[in-house]
């Protein structure tokens, strides 16, 4: 395993990275962080502290200004269907059914079939090879299998975030990046997918990124939460937090203490 | 719709008319029982020609419109550049009545089937074309966001997302315009030509003073429409399922 270098390489390091909207002023600005491989975080800030700017630069929507950014040892110069991306709204196709929308990672891996390239990270095409069991498989899995037929503006947005996940997981990344994912839900449905998320993390092994403003979220799915004030960001500032994605954890004290703790940070950083 | 409500709605149509013949009681508005009798004599005398003749041209039309006004409408759509460059360019012509410009396009194109397939072209293109243009443009980011980090380069992008999303969008804009295609069909053929139903009205009938040939032209170009937008409206549920779901 010690020979192998994608098992020291991290997963998302950004080195002296500094990112700018048009003439506007930095978002960060030589700012340095590393995610490692199977780790999970969560990104929270106050709205305009860059928190999905960051997601989208690690998702290849957005190219930095300056410095360097490496997701699965490559700079990210385009979207890649090895690293996933689910958002809060919108995602789905409108026109197409749940199956449709979960199956498209399928469909276009067909449509790009031709593009061998190297099948070992990162891909930049989806896989040419998923099967409509492993498309079956998920829609049990995120339980949507009844409502394959439905289309989008059918069923609640708690299923559409679901379908959003299944699409996803579907694509076998290795790296999942979730923005304000259960933002727009009400709270049960949130805790309920927040739940999921844990599930899914420990039956894959994914590398997760969630971004979200809600402090509870951030607490319970970031075993490393960083914190963004406001920009520029510089320094990264990271709360260790080792308890979280696990589904008891909510119910322990030290959950509240890690709350209180993150509430603070925020506070102080805004 | 139900298929019995629009079989009352026709009766009560012709039950109007009826009811009007009798009423005004002129040689200019025969009834529909005459009418009709007047249109299956016409049928295989002319008229059922005239009508195919008509039919052809306008659905020429509408497939070369489609053919050409939903890739443009895409590629404008998309491109922030194309359209910043073109988007006063149709401002200004799509409020023009294309129509004017039918003595010129007969001049150009001369009296044949060109020139009438090519004013309907240009009338529905501009329709369709803007449709197109302003659904791919008004598509969420996070949409297109979504689907690229599922891998999918430009093509993809057209394939899965512009082309579905603009489609059924062309075809609404279509069923809107058809009304108007046959009006300026209608207008195209009523002179300097020798087929299609606007000749048979105007010139085989209306010039001859036979008013119940006369209507049975206007009903056999009523039928063309109604057909036409039939046909647009099936397209469209086919196509665009999502569009009629509750």
């Amino acid at each position: 395993m010690a020979s192998d270098p994608a098992a020291v390489q991290p997963m998302i390091e950004a080195a002296g990275l500094t990112f700018v909207y048009g003439e506007g002023a930095p978002v960060f600005r030589d700012f340095s962080w590393q995610v490692q491989t199977g780790e999970a975080w969560a990104v929270i800030g106050s709205s305009g502290c860059g928190k999905s700017t960051l997601l989208y630069l690690i998702a290849g929507l957005r190219q930095p200004s300056e410095g360097r950014l490496v997701v699965e040892g490559q700079p990210v110069t385009r979207p890649r269907a090895s690293v996933g991306l689910v958002l809060q709204d919108y995602g789905l196709l409108p026109w197409a059914t749940v199956w449709e929308n979960v199956a498209l990672p399928m469909r276009m891996g067909q449509f790009y079939r031709h593009k061998g390239g190297n099948p070992e990270s990162p891909r930049p095409y989806p896989r040419p090879d998923i099967s409509s069991e492993q498309v079956e498989h998920w829609l049990k899995r995120l339980g949507i299998a009844d409502l394959r037929d439905k289309y989008p503006s059918q069923i609640s947005g708690g299923q559409r975030q679901r379908t959003a996940i299944a699409r996803s997981l579907l694509q076998q990344p290795n790296l999942l990046l979730l923005d304000e994912p259960f933002s727009s839900l009400d709270a049960l449905t949130r805790e309920d997918l927040q739940q999921l998320t844990v599930e899914l993390r420990a039956e894959t092994g994914l590398t997760t990124v969630v971004v979200t403003h809600i402090i509870e979220e951030a607490v319970f799915l970031g075993q490393h939460i960083l914190v963004l004030g406001r920009p520029p960001n510089v320094a990264a500032h990271v709360i260790r937090n080792p308890e979280a994605c696990d589904t008891e954890y909510r119910s322990r004290p030290t959950y509240w203490e890690r709350c209180a703790e993150l509430r603070e940070a925020l506070n102080a950083s805004s | 719709m139900r298929r019995r409500d629009l079989i009352l709605a026709a009766l009560v149509l012709l039950a109007a008319w009826q009811m009007l013949a009798w009423l005004l009681h002129v040689e200019v508005l025969p009834g529909p029982g005459t009418v009709i009798q007047a249109f299956v004599r016409a049928v295989p005398n002319g008229l059922a020609r005239h009508f195919l003749m008509s039919a052809w041209r306008v659905v020429a039309s509408i497939v070369l419109a489609m053919l050409l006004a939903v890739p443009a409408g895409l590629v404008l759509g998309q491109s922030r550049a194309m359209d910043r460059f073109f988007a006063p360019i149709i401002y200004i012509i799509y409020p023009i009545p294309k129509i004017v410009f039918l003595p010129i396009i007969l001049l150009l194109l001369g009296i044949g089937d060109r020139s009438k397939i090519f004013i309907i072209f240009v009338v529905l293109f501009f329709q369709i074309l803007v449709v197109v243009r302003d659904q791919a443009s008004a598509l969420r980011p996070e949409l297109i966001y979504s689907v690229r980090s599922l891998g999918a380069g430009r093509r993809a992008l057209f394939r899965f997302v512009y082309l579905p999303a603009t489609v059924p969008a062309a075809l609404t804009a279509l069923r809107v315009s058809v009304g108007t295609a046959i009006a300026v069909l209608f207008f195209a053929e009523s002179f300097a030509t020798t087929s299609g139903l606007g000749y048979y009205i105007i010139n085989d009938s209306w010039g001859r003073l036979a008013y119940p040939e006369m209507y049975a032209g206007v009903l056999a170009m009523s039928l063309l429409g109604l057909l036409l937008y039939f046909l647009i409206d099936r397209l469209e549920r086919r196509l665009a399922p999502w569009m009629f779901v509750t």
